[in-house]
């Protein structure tokens, strides 16, 4: 990496301070250190209840004995099954001060999802939040004869169970009040005797194919990972978070554990899960970790109700939403805000900026990320419009959560920033994201194989192979392409992703569909069905008469509309692997024809055999292509097309200097 | 199980020449799930609406724990511990979830305008308790996400449990239901039934319903009693009442009674 890396700060120290190296151990020190400051919060019968950091302490502890008085032994694995409460959190900590490990099972699992994951695990105890999930452990229970006690949280509804196994959260805690009592230095002890090395929790990740793979992080994996974040996306112990992903994912864990703990902010629990949007709207958290959808889901929901509103707010939100707009991009661009813009924005803080973040609860927002999977730049440039600092970060559950991250303002739509500090990222010769850092996992459970094909010694030692296709910008970006396996290559070897791509085509609003070729070939190709709601539109707005989509995909005003959206995306790929030419399609594709399937999905196959003399006029020689198509109707009825096709270059002198630009 | 919580004795409803019930007899258990069942027109709901003083009755008794309801008011046999639900809901469709059912604590409400009026005292600690009354129930039913919605924005099967969770508000000793699942896709009956079995189970009410579903009625209740154009025509176990010819006939016409007797 350059050596101007504005990122290369150092890494935190690998042993943390006065050997809280545990989660218990910082449970216990925070409870010294913030006492009565809250620590978690749930909204129960619609009030925020909270609890301390010594009651956080306190419950963890008498849960923790009670287990030991229940004969859990070191190592032990602990299943953990429920909706983010409380509960949840003493159960993975309690588990962990009696030298346990915390495996996490999504709440929504099926019977056999959860009976694999407790079976593989080996755990002797499992805690259930209510008798939803109650049953379903009950039900299986008999194929796990390593499970000696279910604890449940939530009697609701469990009055007449009867089965030996089962045991209430408070009959635990009481059970640890009374050994707490004969012995009192024993949790103490207990705690003491945790290792940064040892196991913490088993994180199971779902797997393409076949069963759930069993990743073990070590205190040392999870807290290098929060430290190390925090030094490029700093959060306060006075922070608010909100905790409604499920907990068994590893970003949830990350935000709700171990950054908690390593920093003291407060967690809190929605109320159920269908209040969440209300609850984070109450918090106003000031830290804030979702996928994709959630963001997206805010953005359509806004819009939606902005068509809804009254015509004075409406006016308001077309008067202001430009502004934020530009000033938006002008930051993306890293170009200076003008003084006279700045004013704007700022009455456009006043006028509607603040009262729609109030509304979504994003008013007091500093640290606010999405990951998963790649998020559209219109989303990413509304909630910037607004001036909520969202940012892309990767990783993946083998690395503690998280590997790269936009930092400051440093944000762009097509990369997902640069590796935290005491990262180290490399792409492999095949194109793989290679990752290297503290917070690489120990290996898969009781998986040699997988643990071996993950974690490959490389040159200097074991790197993890992400699977995921990427490259790293010349200023260490690093840009996410696709899984590894559905890679194609260029002719030289070139590696590219055509749904990469055509995601990326896709983010524009004019382009309905695209389909990206290359396989095998000297450059990469697209056809593009434009959208004829918004091209129509548009062509309406331009004083352009059209008759059908054949017709408007036809124009030479379209194709040029087309090709500024083409070079747009050109300039967020490799040089290697840009588009070269296109051809706006005669027809859009269609589910009846069986060019998608049901779900919209571009049967790539048939369609590169159905429009093969259009690819093999992308390229060849000719700029034309004669089209003599048969078309068929929803109805069954077909109709005969006659046109003619145009295949549009991109300007190899704007490739070439777009090439020089990126060198 | 100890005598009858609810006993009507020879009951006898009249709407003018209508006889809507002739002498019925029954009792419901304490803790019990009892169904009233029968085809339309049998006299369920005029049944409900006898117990619950909206009609007085011609003749007979109502006995609560032993007491006769019959000439009291229907808000007096409220406060004695008798809630209901209507087949129409009947909520205040422009008041939010939230005023629905603390204007169901009302009966418990024993300060007076003054007190009430006042921001501090007794009044606002009678407020908060009741509060605490309610939020208990949309814990129960898990409407927390409506606490604050309007009650006629609502679809159907969720102001069917509003209007459940208004009649818990009154922590009836007897909880009557008209239909509680009528009108509900698969999915909330299913959620629905489960929230009276809780009821009964964990909080230990009484429920006496009329409900057309066989399948949730032989699912749901200890005891079933059947009416046929206003007369009790069976009463006992759902399996036996089941199996009883008459009900059957009542219910399949003769023609089919038979021939289910005979397959």
């Amino acid at each position: 990496m350059p050596a101007d890396d504005q990122q290369a700060r150092a890494a935190a120290p690998v042993e943390r301070e006065d050997g809280r190296d545990t989660f218990p151990k910082l449970l216990a020190a925070n409870a010294e250190r913030f006492g009565a400051r809250t620590a978690l919060r749930e909204k129960d019968l619609g009030i925020w209840q909270a609890t301390t950091w010594r009651q956080y302490h306190d419950h963890v502890r008498d849960l923790s004995l009670g287990l030991i008085s229940l004969g859990i032994r070191r190592g032990d694995k602990v299943a953990i099954i429920g909706d983010n409460r409380p509960a949840w959190v003493y159960a993975e900590l309690a588990a962990q001060g009696a030298g346990g490990v915390s495996v996490g099972i999504y709440q929504d699992s099926s019977l056999t999802e959860v009976a694999y994951v407790i079976d593989h695990s080996e755990a002797a105890f499992v805690v259930a939040e209510d008798q939803e999930q109650v049953d379903k452990i009950l039900e299986v229970i008999e194929r796990l004869p390593r499970v000696r006690h279910v604890v449940y949280d939530d009697p609701r509804g469990l009055r007449h169970y009867r089965h030996p196994a089962l045991i209430s959260f408070q009959a635990v805690e009481e059970r640890g009040r009374e050994l707490a009592r004969e012995s009192p230095g024993l949790w103490a002890e207990s705690v003491a005797a945790g290792r940064a090395d040892d196991l913490a929790i088993i994180c199971y990740t779902s797997g393409t194919t076949g069963f759930p793979k069993g990743a073990m992080l070590t205190f040392r994996n999870l807290l290098s990972m929060a430290d190390n974040l925090n030094l490029v996306d700093a959060k306060l112990p006075a922070d608010e978070f909100v905790s409604f992903l499920p907990l068994a994912w590893i970003g949830e864990q990350m935000m709700s554990l171990s950054a908690s703990l390593a920093v003291g902010f407060t967690i809190n629990f929605p109320e159920a899960p269908d209040t969440v949007m209300e609850d984070i709207r109450e918090i106003g958290p000031h830290v804030i970790f979702a996928p994709p959808r959630i963001w997206e889901n805010i953005n359509s929901t806004v819009q939606v109700k902005i068509m809804d509103t009254t015509r004075f707010k409406r006016f308001m939100y077309r008067l202001c939403m430009p502004v934020g707009y530009e000033v938006a991009d002008r930051r993306f661009q890293g170009k200076p805000v003008p003084p006279a813009l700045r004013i704007a924005h700022r009455l456009g803080d006043w006028l509607l900026f603040r009262a729609l973040k109030d509304r979504l609860g994003l008013t007091r927002v500093r640290s606010c990320s999405t990951g998963g999977a790649a998020l559209g730049p219109d989303v990413f440039r509304f909630f910037h419009a607004l001036g909520v600092p969202l940012r892309q970060i990767y990783g993946q559950t083998e690395i503690s959560g998280i590997s790269c991250v936009h930092a400051g303002d440093d944000i762009r739509f097509h990369t997902v920033g640069r590796p935290i500090p005491g990262t180290e990222i490399r792409i492999s010769e095949r194109g793989e994201i290679l990752s290297r850092s503290a917070s690489v996992f120990a290996g898969y459970y009781k998986d040699e194989a997988a643990t071996r094909a993950a974690l490959a010694p490389d040159a200097g030692g074991p790197w993890l192979h992400s699977g995921d296709a990427g490259y790293l910008t010349e200023d260490g970006h690093l840009v996410v392409i696709d899984r590894m396996k559905d890679v194609m290559q260029l002719a030289d070897g070139t590696t590219f992703s055509p749904q990469y791509v055509e995601n990326r085509l896709k983010f524009s609003p004019y382009v309905k569909e695209a389909v990206v070729i290359g396989k095998d070939r000297p450059y990469l190709a697209a056809m593009l069905c434009i959208d004829l709601g918004t091209v129509g539109k548009w062509a309406e707005n331009h004083k352009l008469a059209y008759t059908t989509y054949t017709d408007l995909a036809a124009k030479p005003e379209v194709y040029e509309l087309l090709h500024e959206e083409v070079a747009g995306v050109n300039e967020t790929l490799p040089a290697a692997a840009r588009i070269r030419r296109f051809v706006l399609l005669y027809k859009e594709l269609d589910a009846d024809d069986e060019e998608l399937t049901r779900t919209r999905k571009v049967r790539r196959g048939f369609v590169e055999q159905r429009y093969q003399e259009v690819i093999a006029a992308l390229y060849g020689e000719a700029r034309q292509v004669p089209i003599d198509a048969v078309i068929r109707f929803q109805d069954g009825k077909t109709a005969r097309l006659r046109t003619t096709l145009r295949v549009r270059e991109l300007d190899e002198v704007a490739l070439a200097g777009a090439e020089a630009g990126a060198r | 199980m100890d005598a009858a919580q609810l006993a009507v004795e020879s009951l006898t409803l009249r709407f003018g020449g209508v006889t809507a019930l002739r002498d019925v007899s029954f009792a419901v258990a304490r803790g019990s799930i009892t169904a009233i069942v029968g085809p339309n027109g049998a006299g369920k709901t005029s049944m409900l609406n006898a117990i619950s003083g909206v009609y007085r009755p011609r003749s007979g008794r109502i006995l609560l724990d032993g007491e006769d309801l019959i000439r009291l008011s229907p808000h007096a046999r409220t406060r004695r511990g008798l809630a209901r639900t209507f087949q129409n809901i009947a909520l205040f469709k422009g008041m939010t979830v939230l005023d629905n059912l603390l204007i169901g604590r009302h009966t418990h409400q024993r300060r007076g305008i003054f007190a009430g009026g006042l921001y501090y005292g007794p009044g606002a600690r009678e407020e908060q308790a009741n509060r605490l009354v309610v939020e208990e129930i949309i814990d129960f039913l898990e409407i927390q996400r409506i606490r604050k919605a309007i009650v006629g924005t609502l679809a159907y099967g969720l102001q069917k449990r509003v209007e459940l969770a208004r009649a818990l508000a009154l922590e009836p000793r007897i909880l009557l239901l008209d239909e509680p699942m009528a009108g509900m896709n698969a999915e909330e009956k299913e959620d629905m039934a489960r929230f009276v079995v809780d009821t009964n189970e964990d909080r230990g009410t009484t429920v006496v319903m009329i409900e057309h579903d066989m399948d949730v009625v032989m699912d749901l209740s200890s005891h079933v009693v059947v009416l046929n154009f206003g007369s009790k025509i069976g009463d006992g176990p759902p399996e036996a009442v089941r199996r009883d010819p008459r009900v059957q006939e009542a219910f399949l016409g003769q023609d089919d009674a038979e021939a289910a007797a005979e397959g």
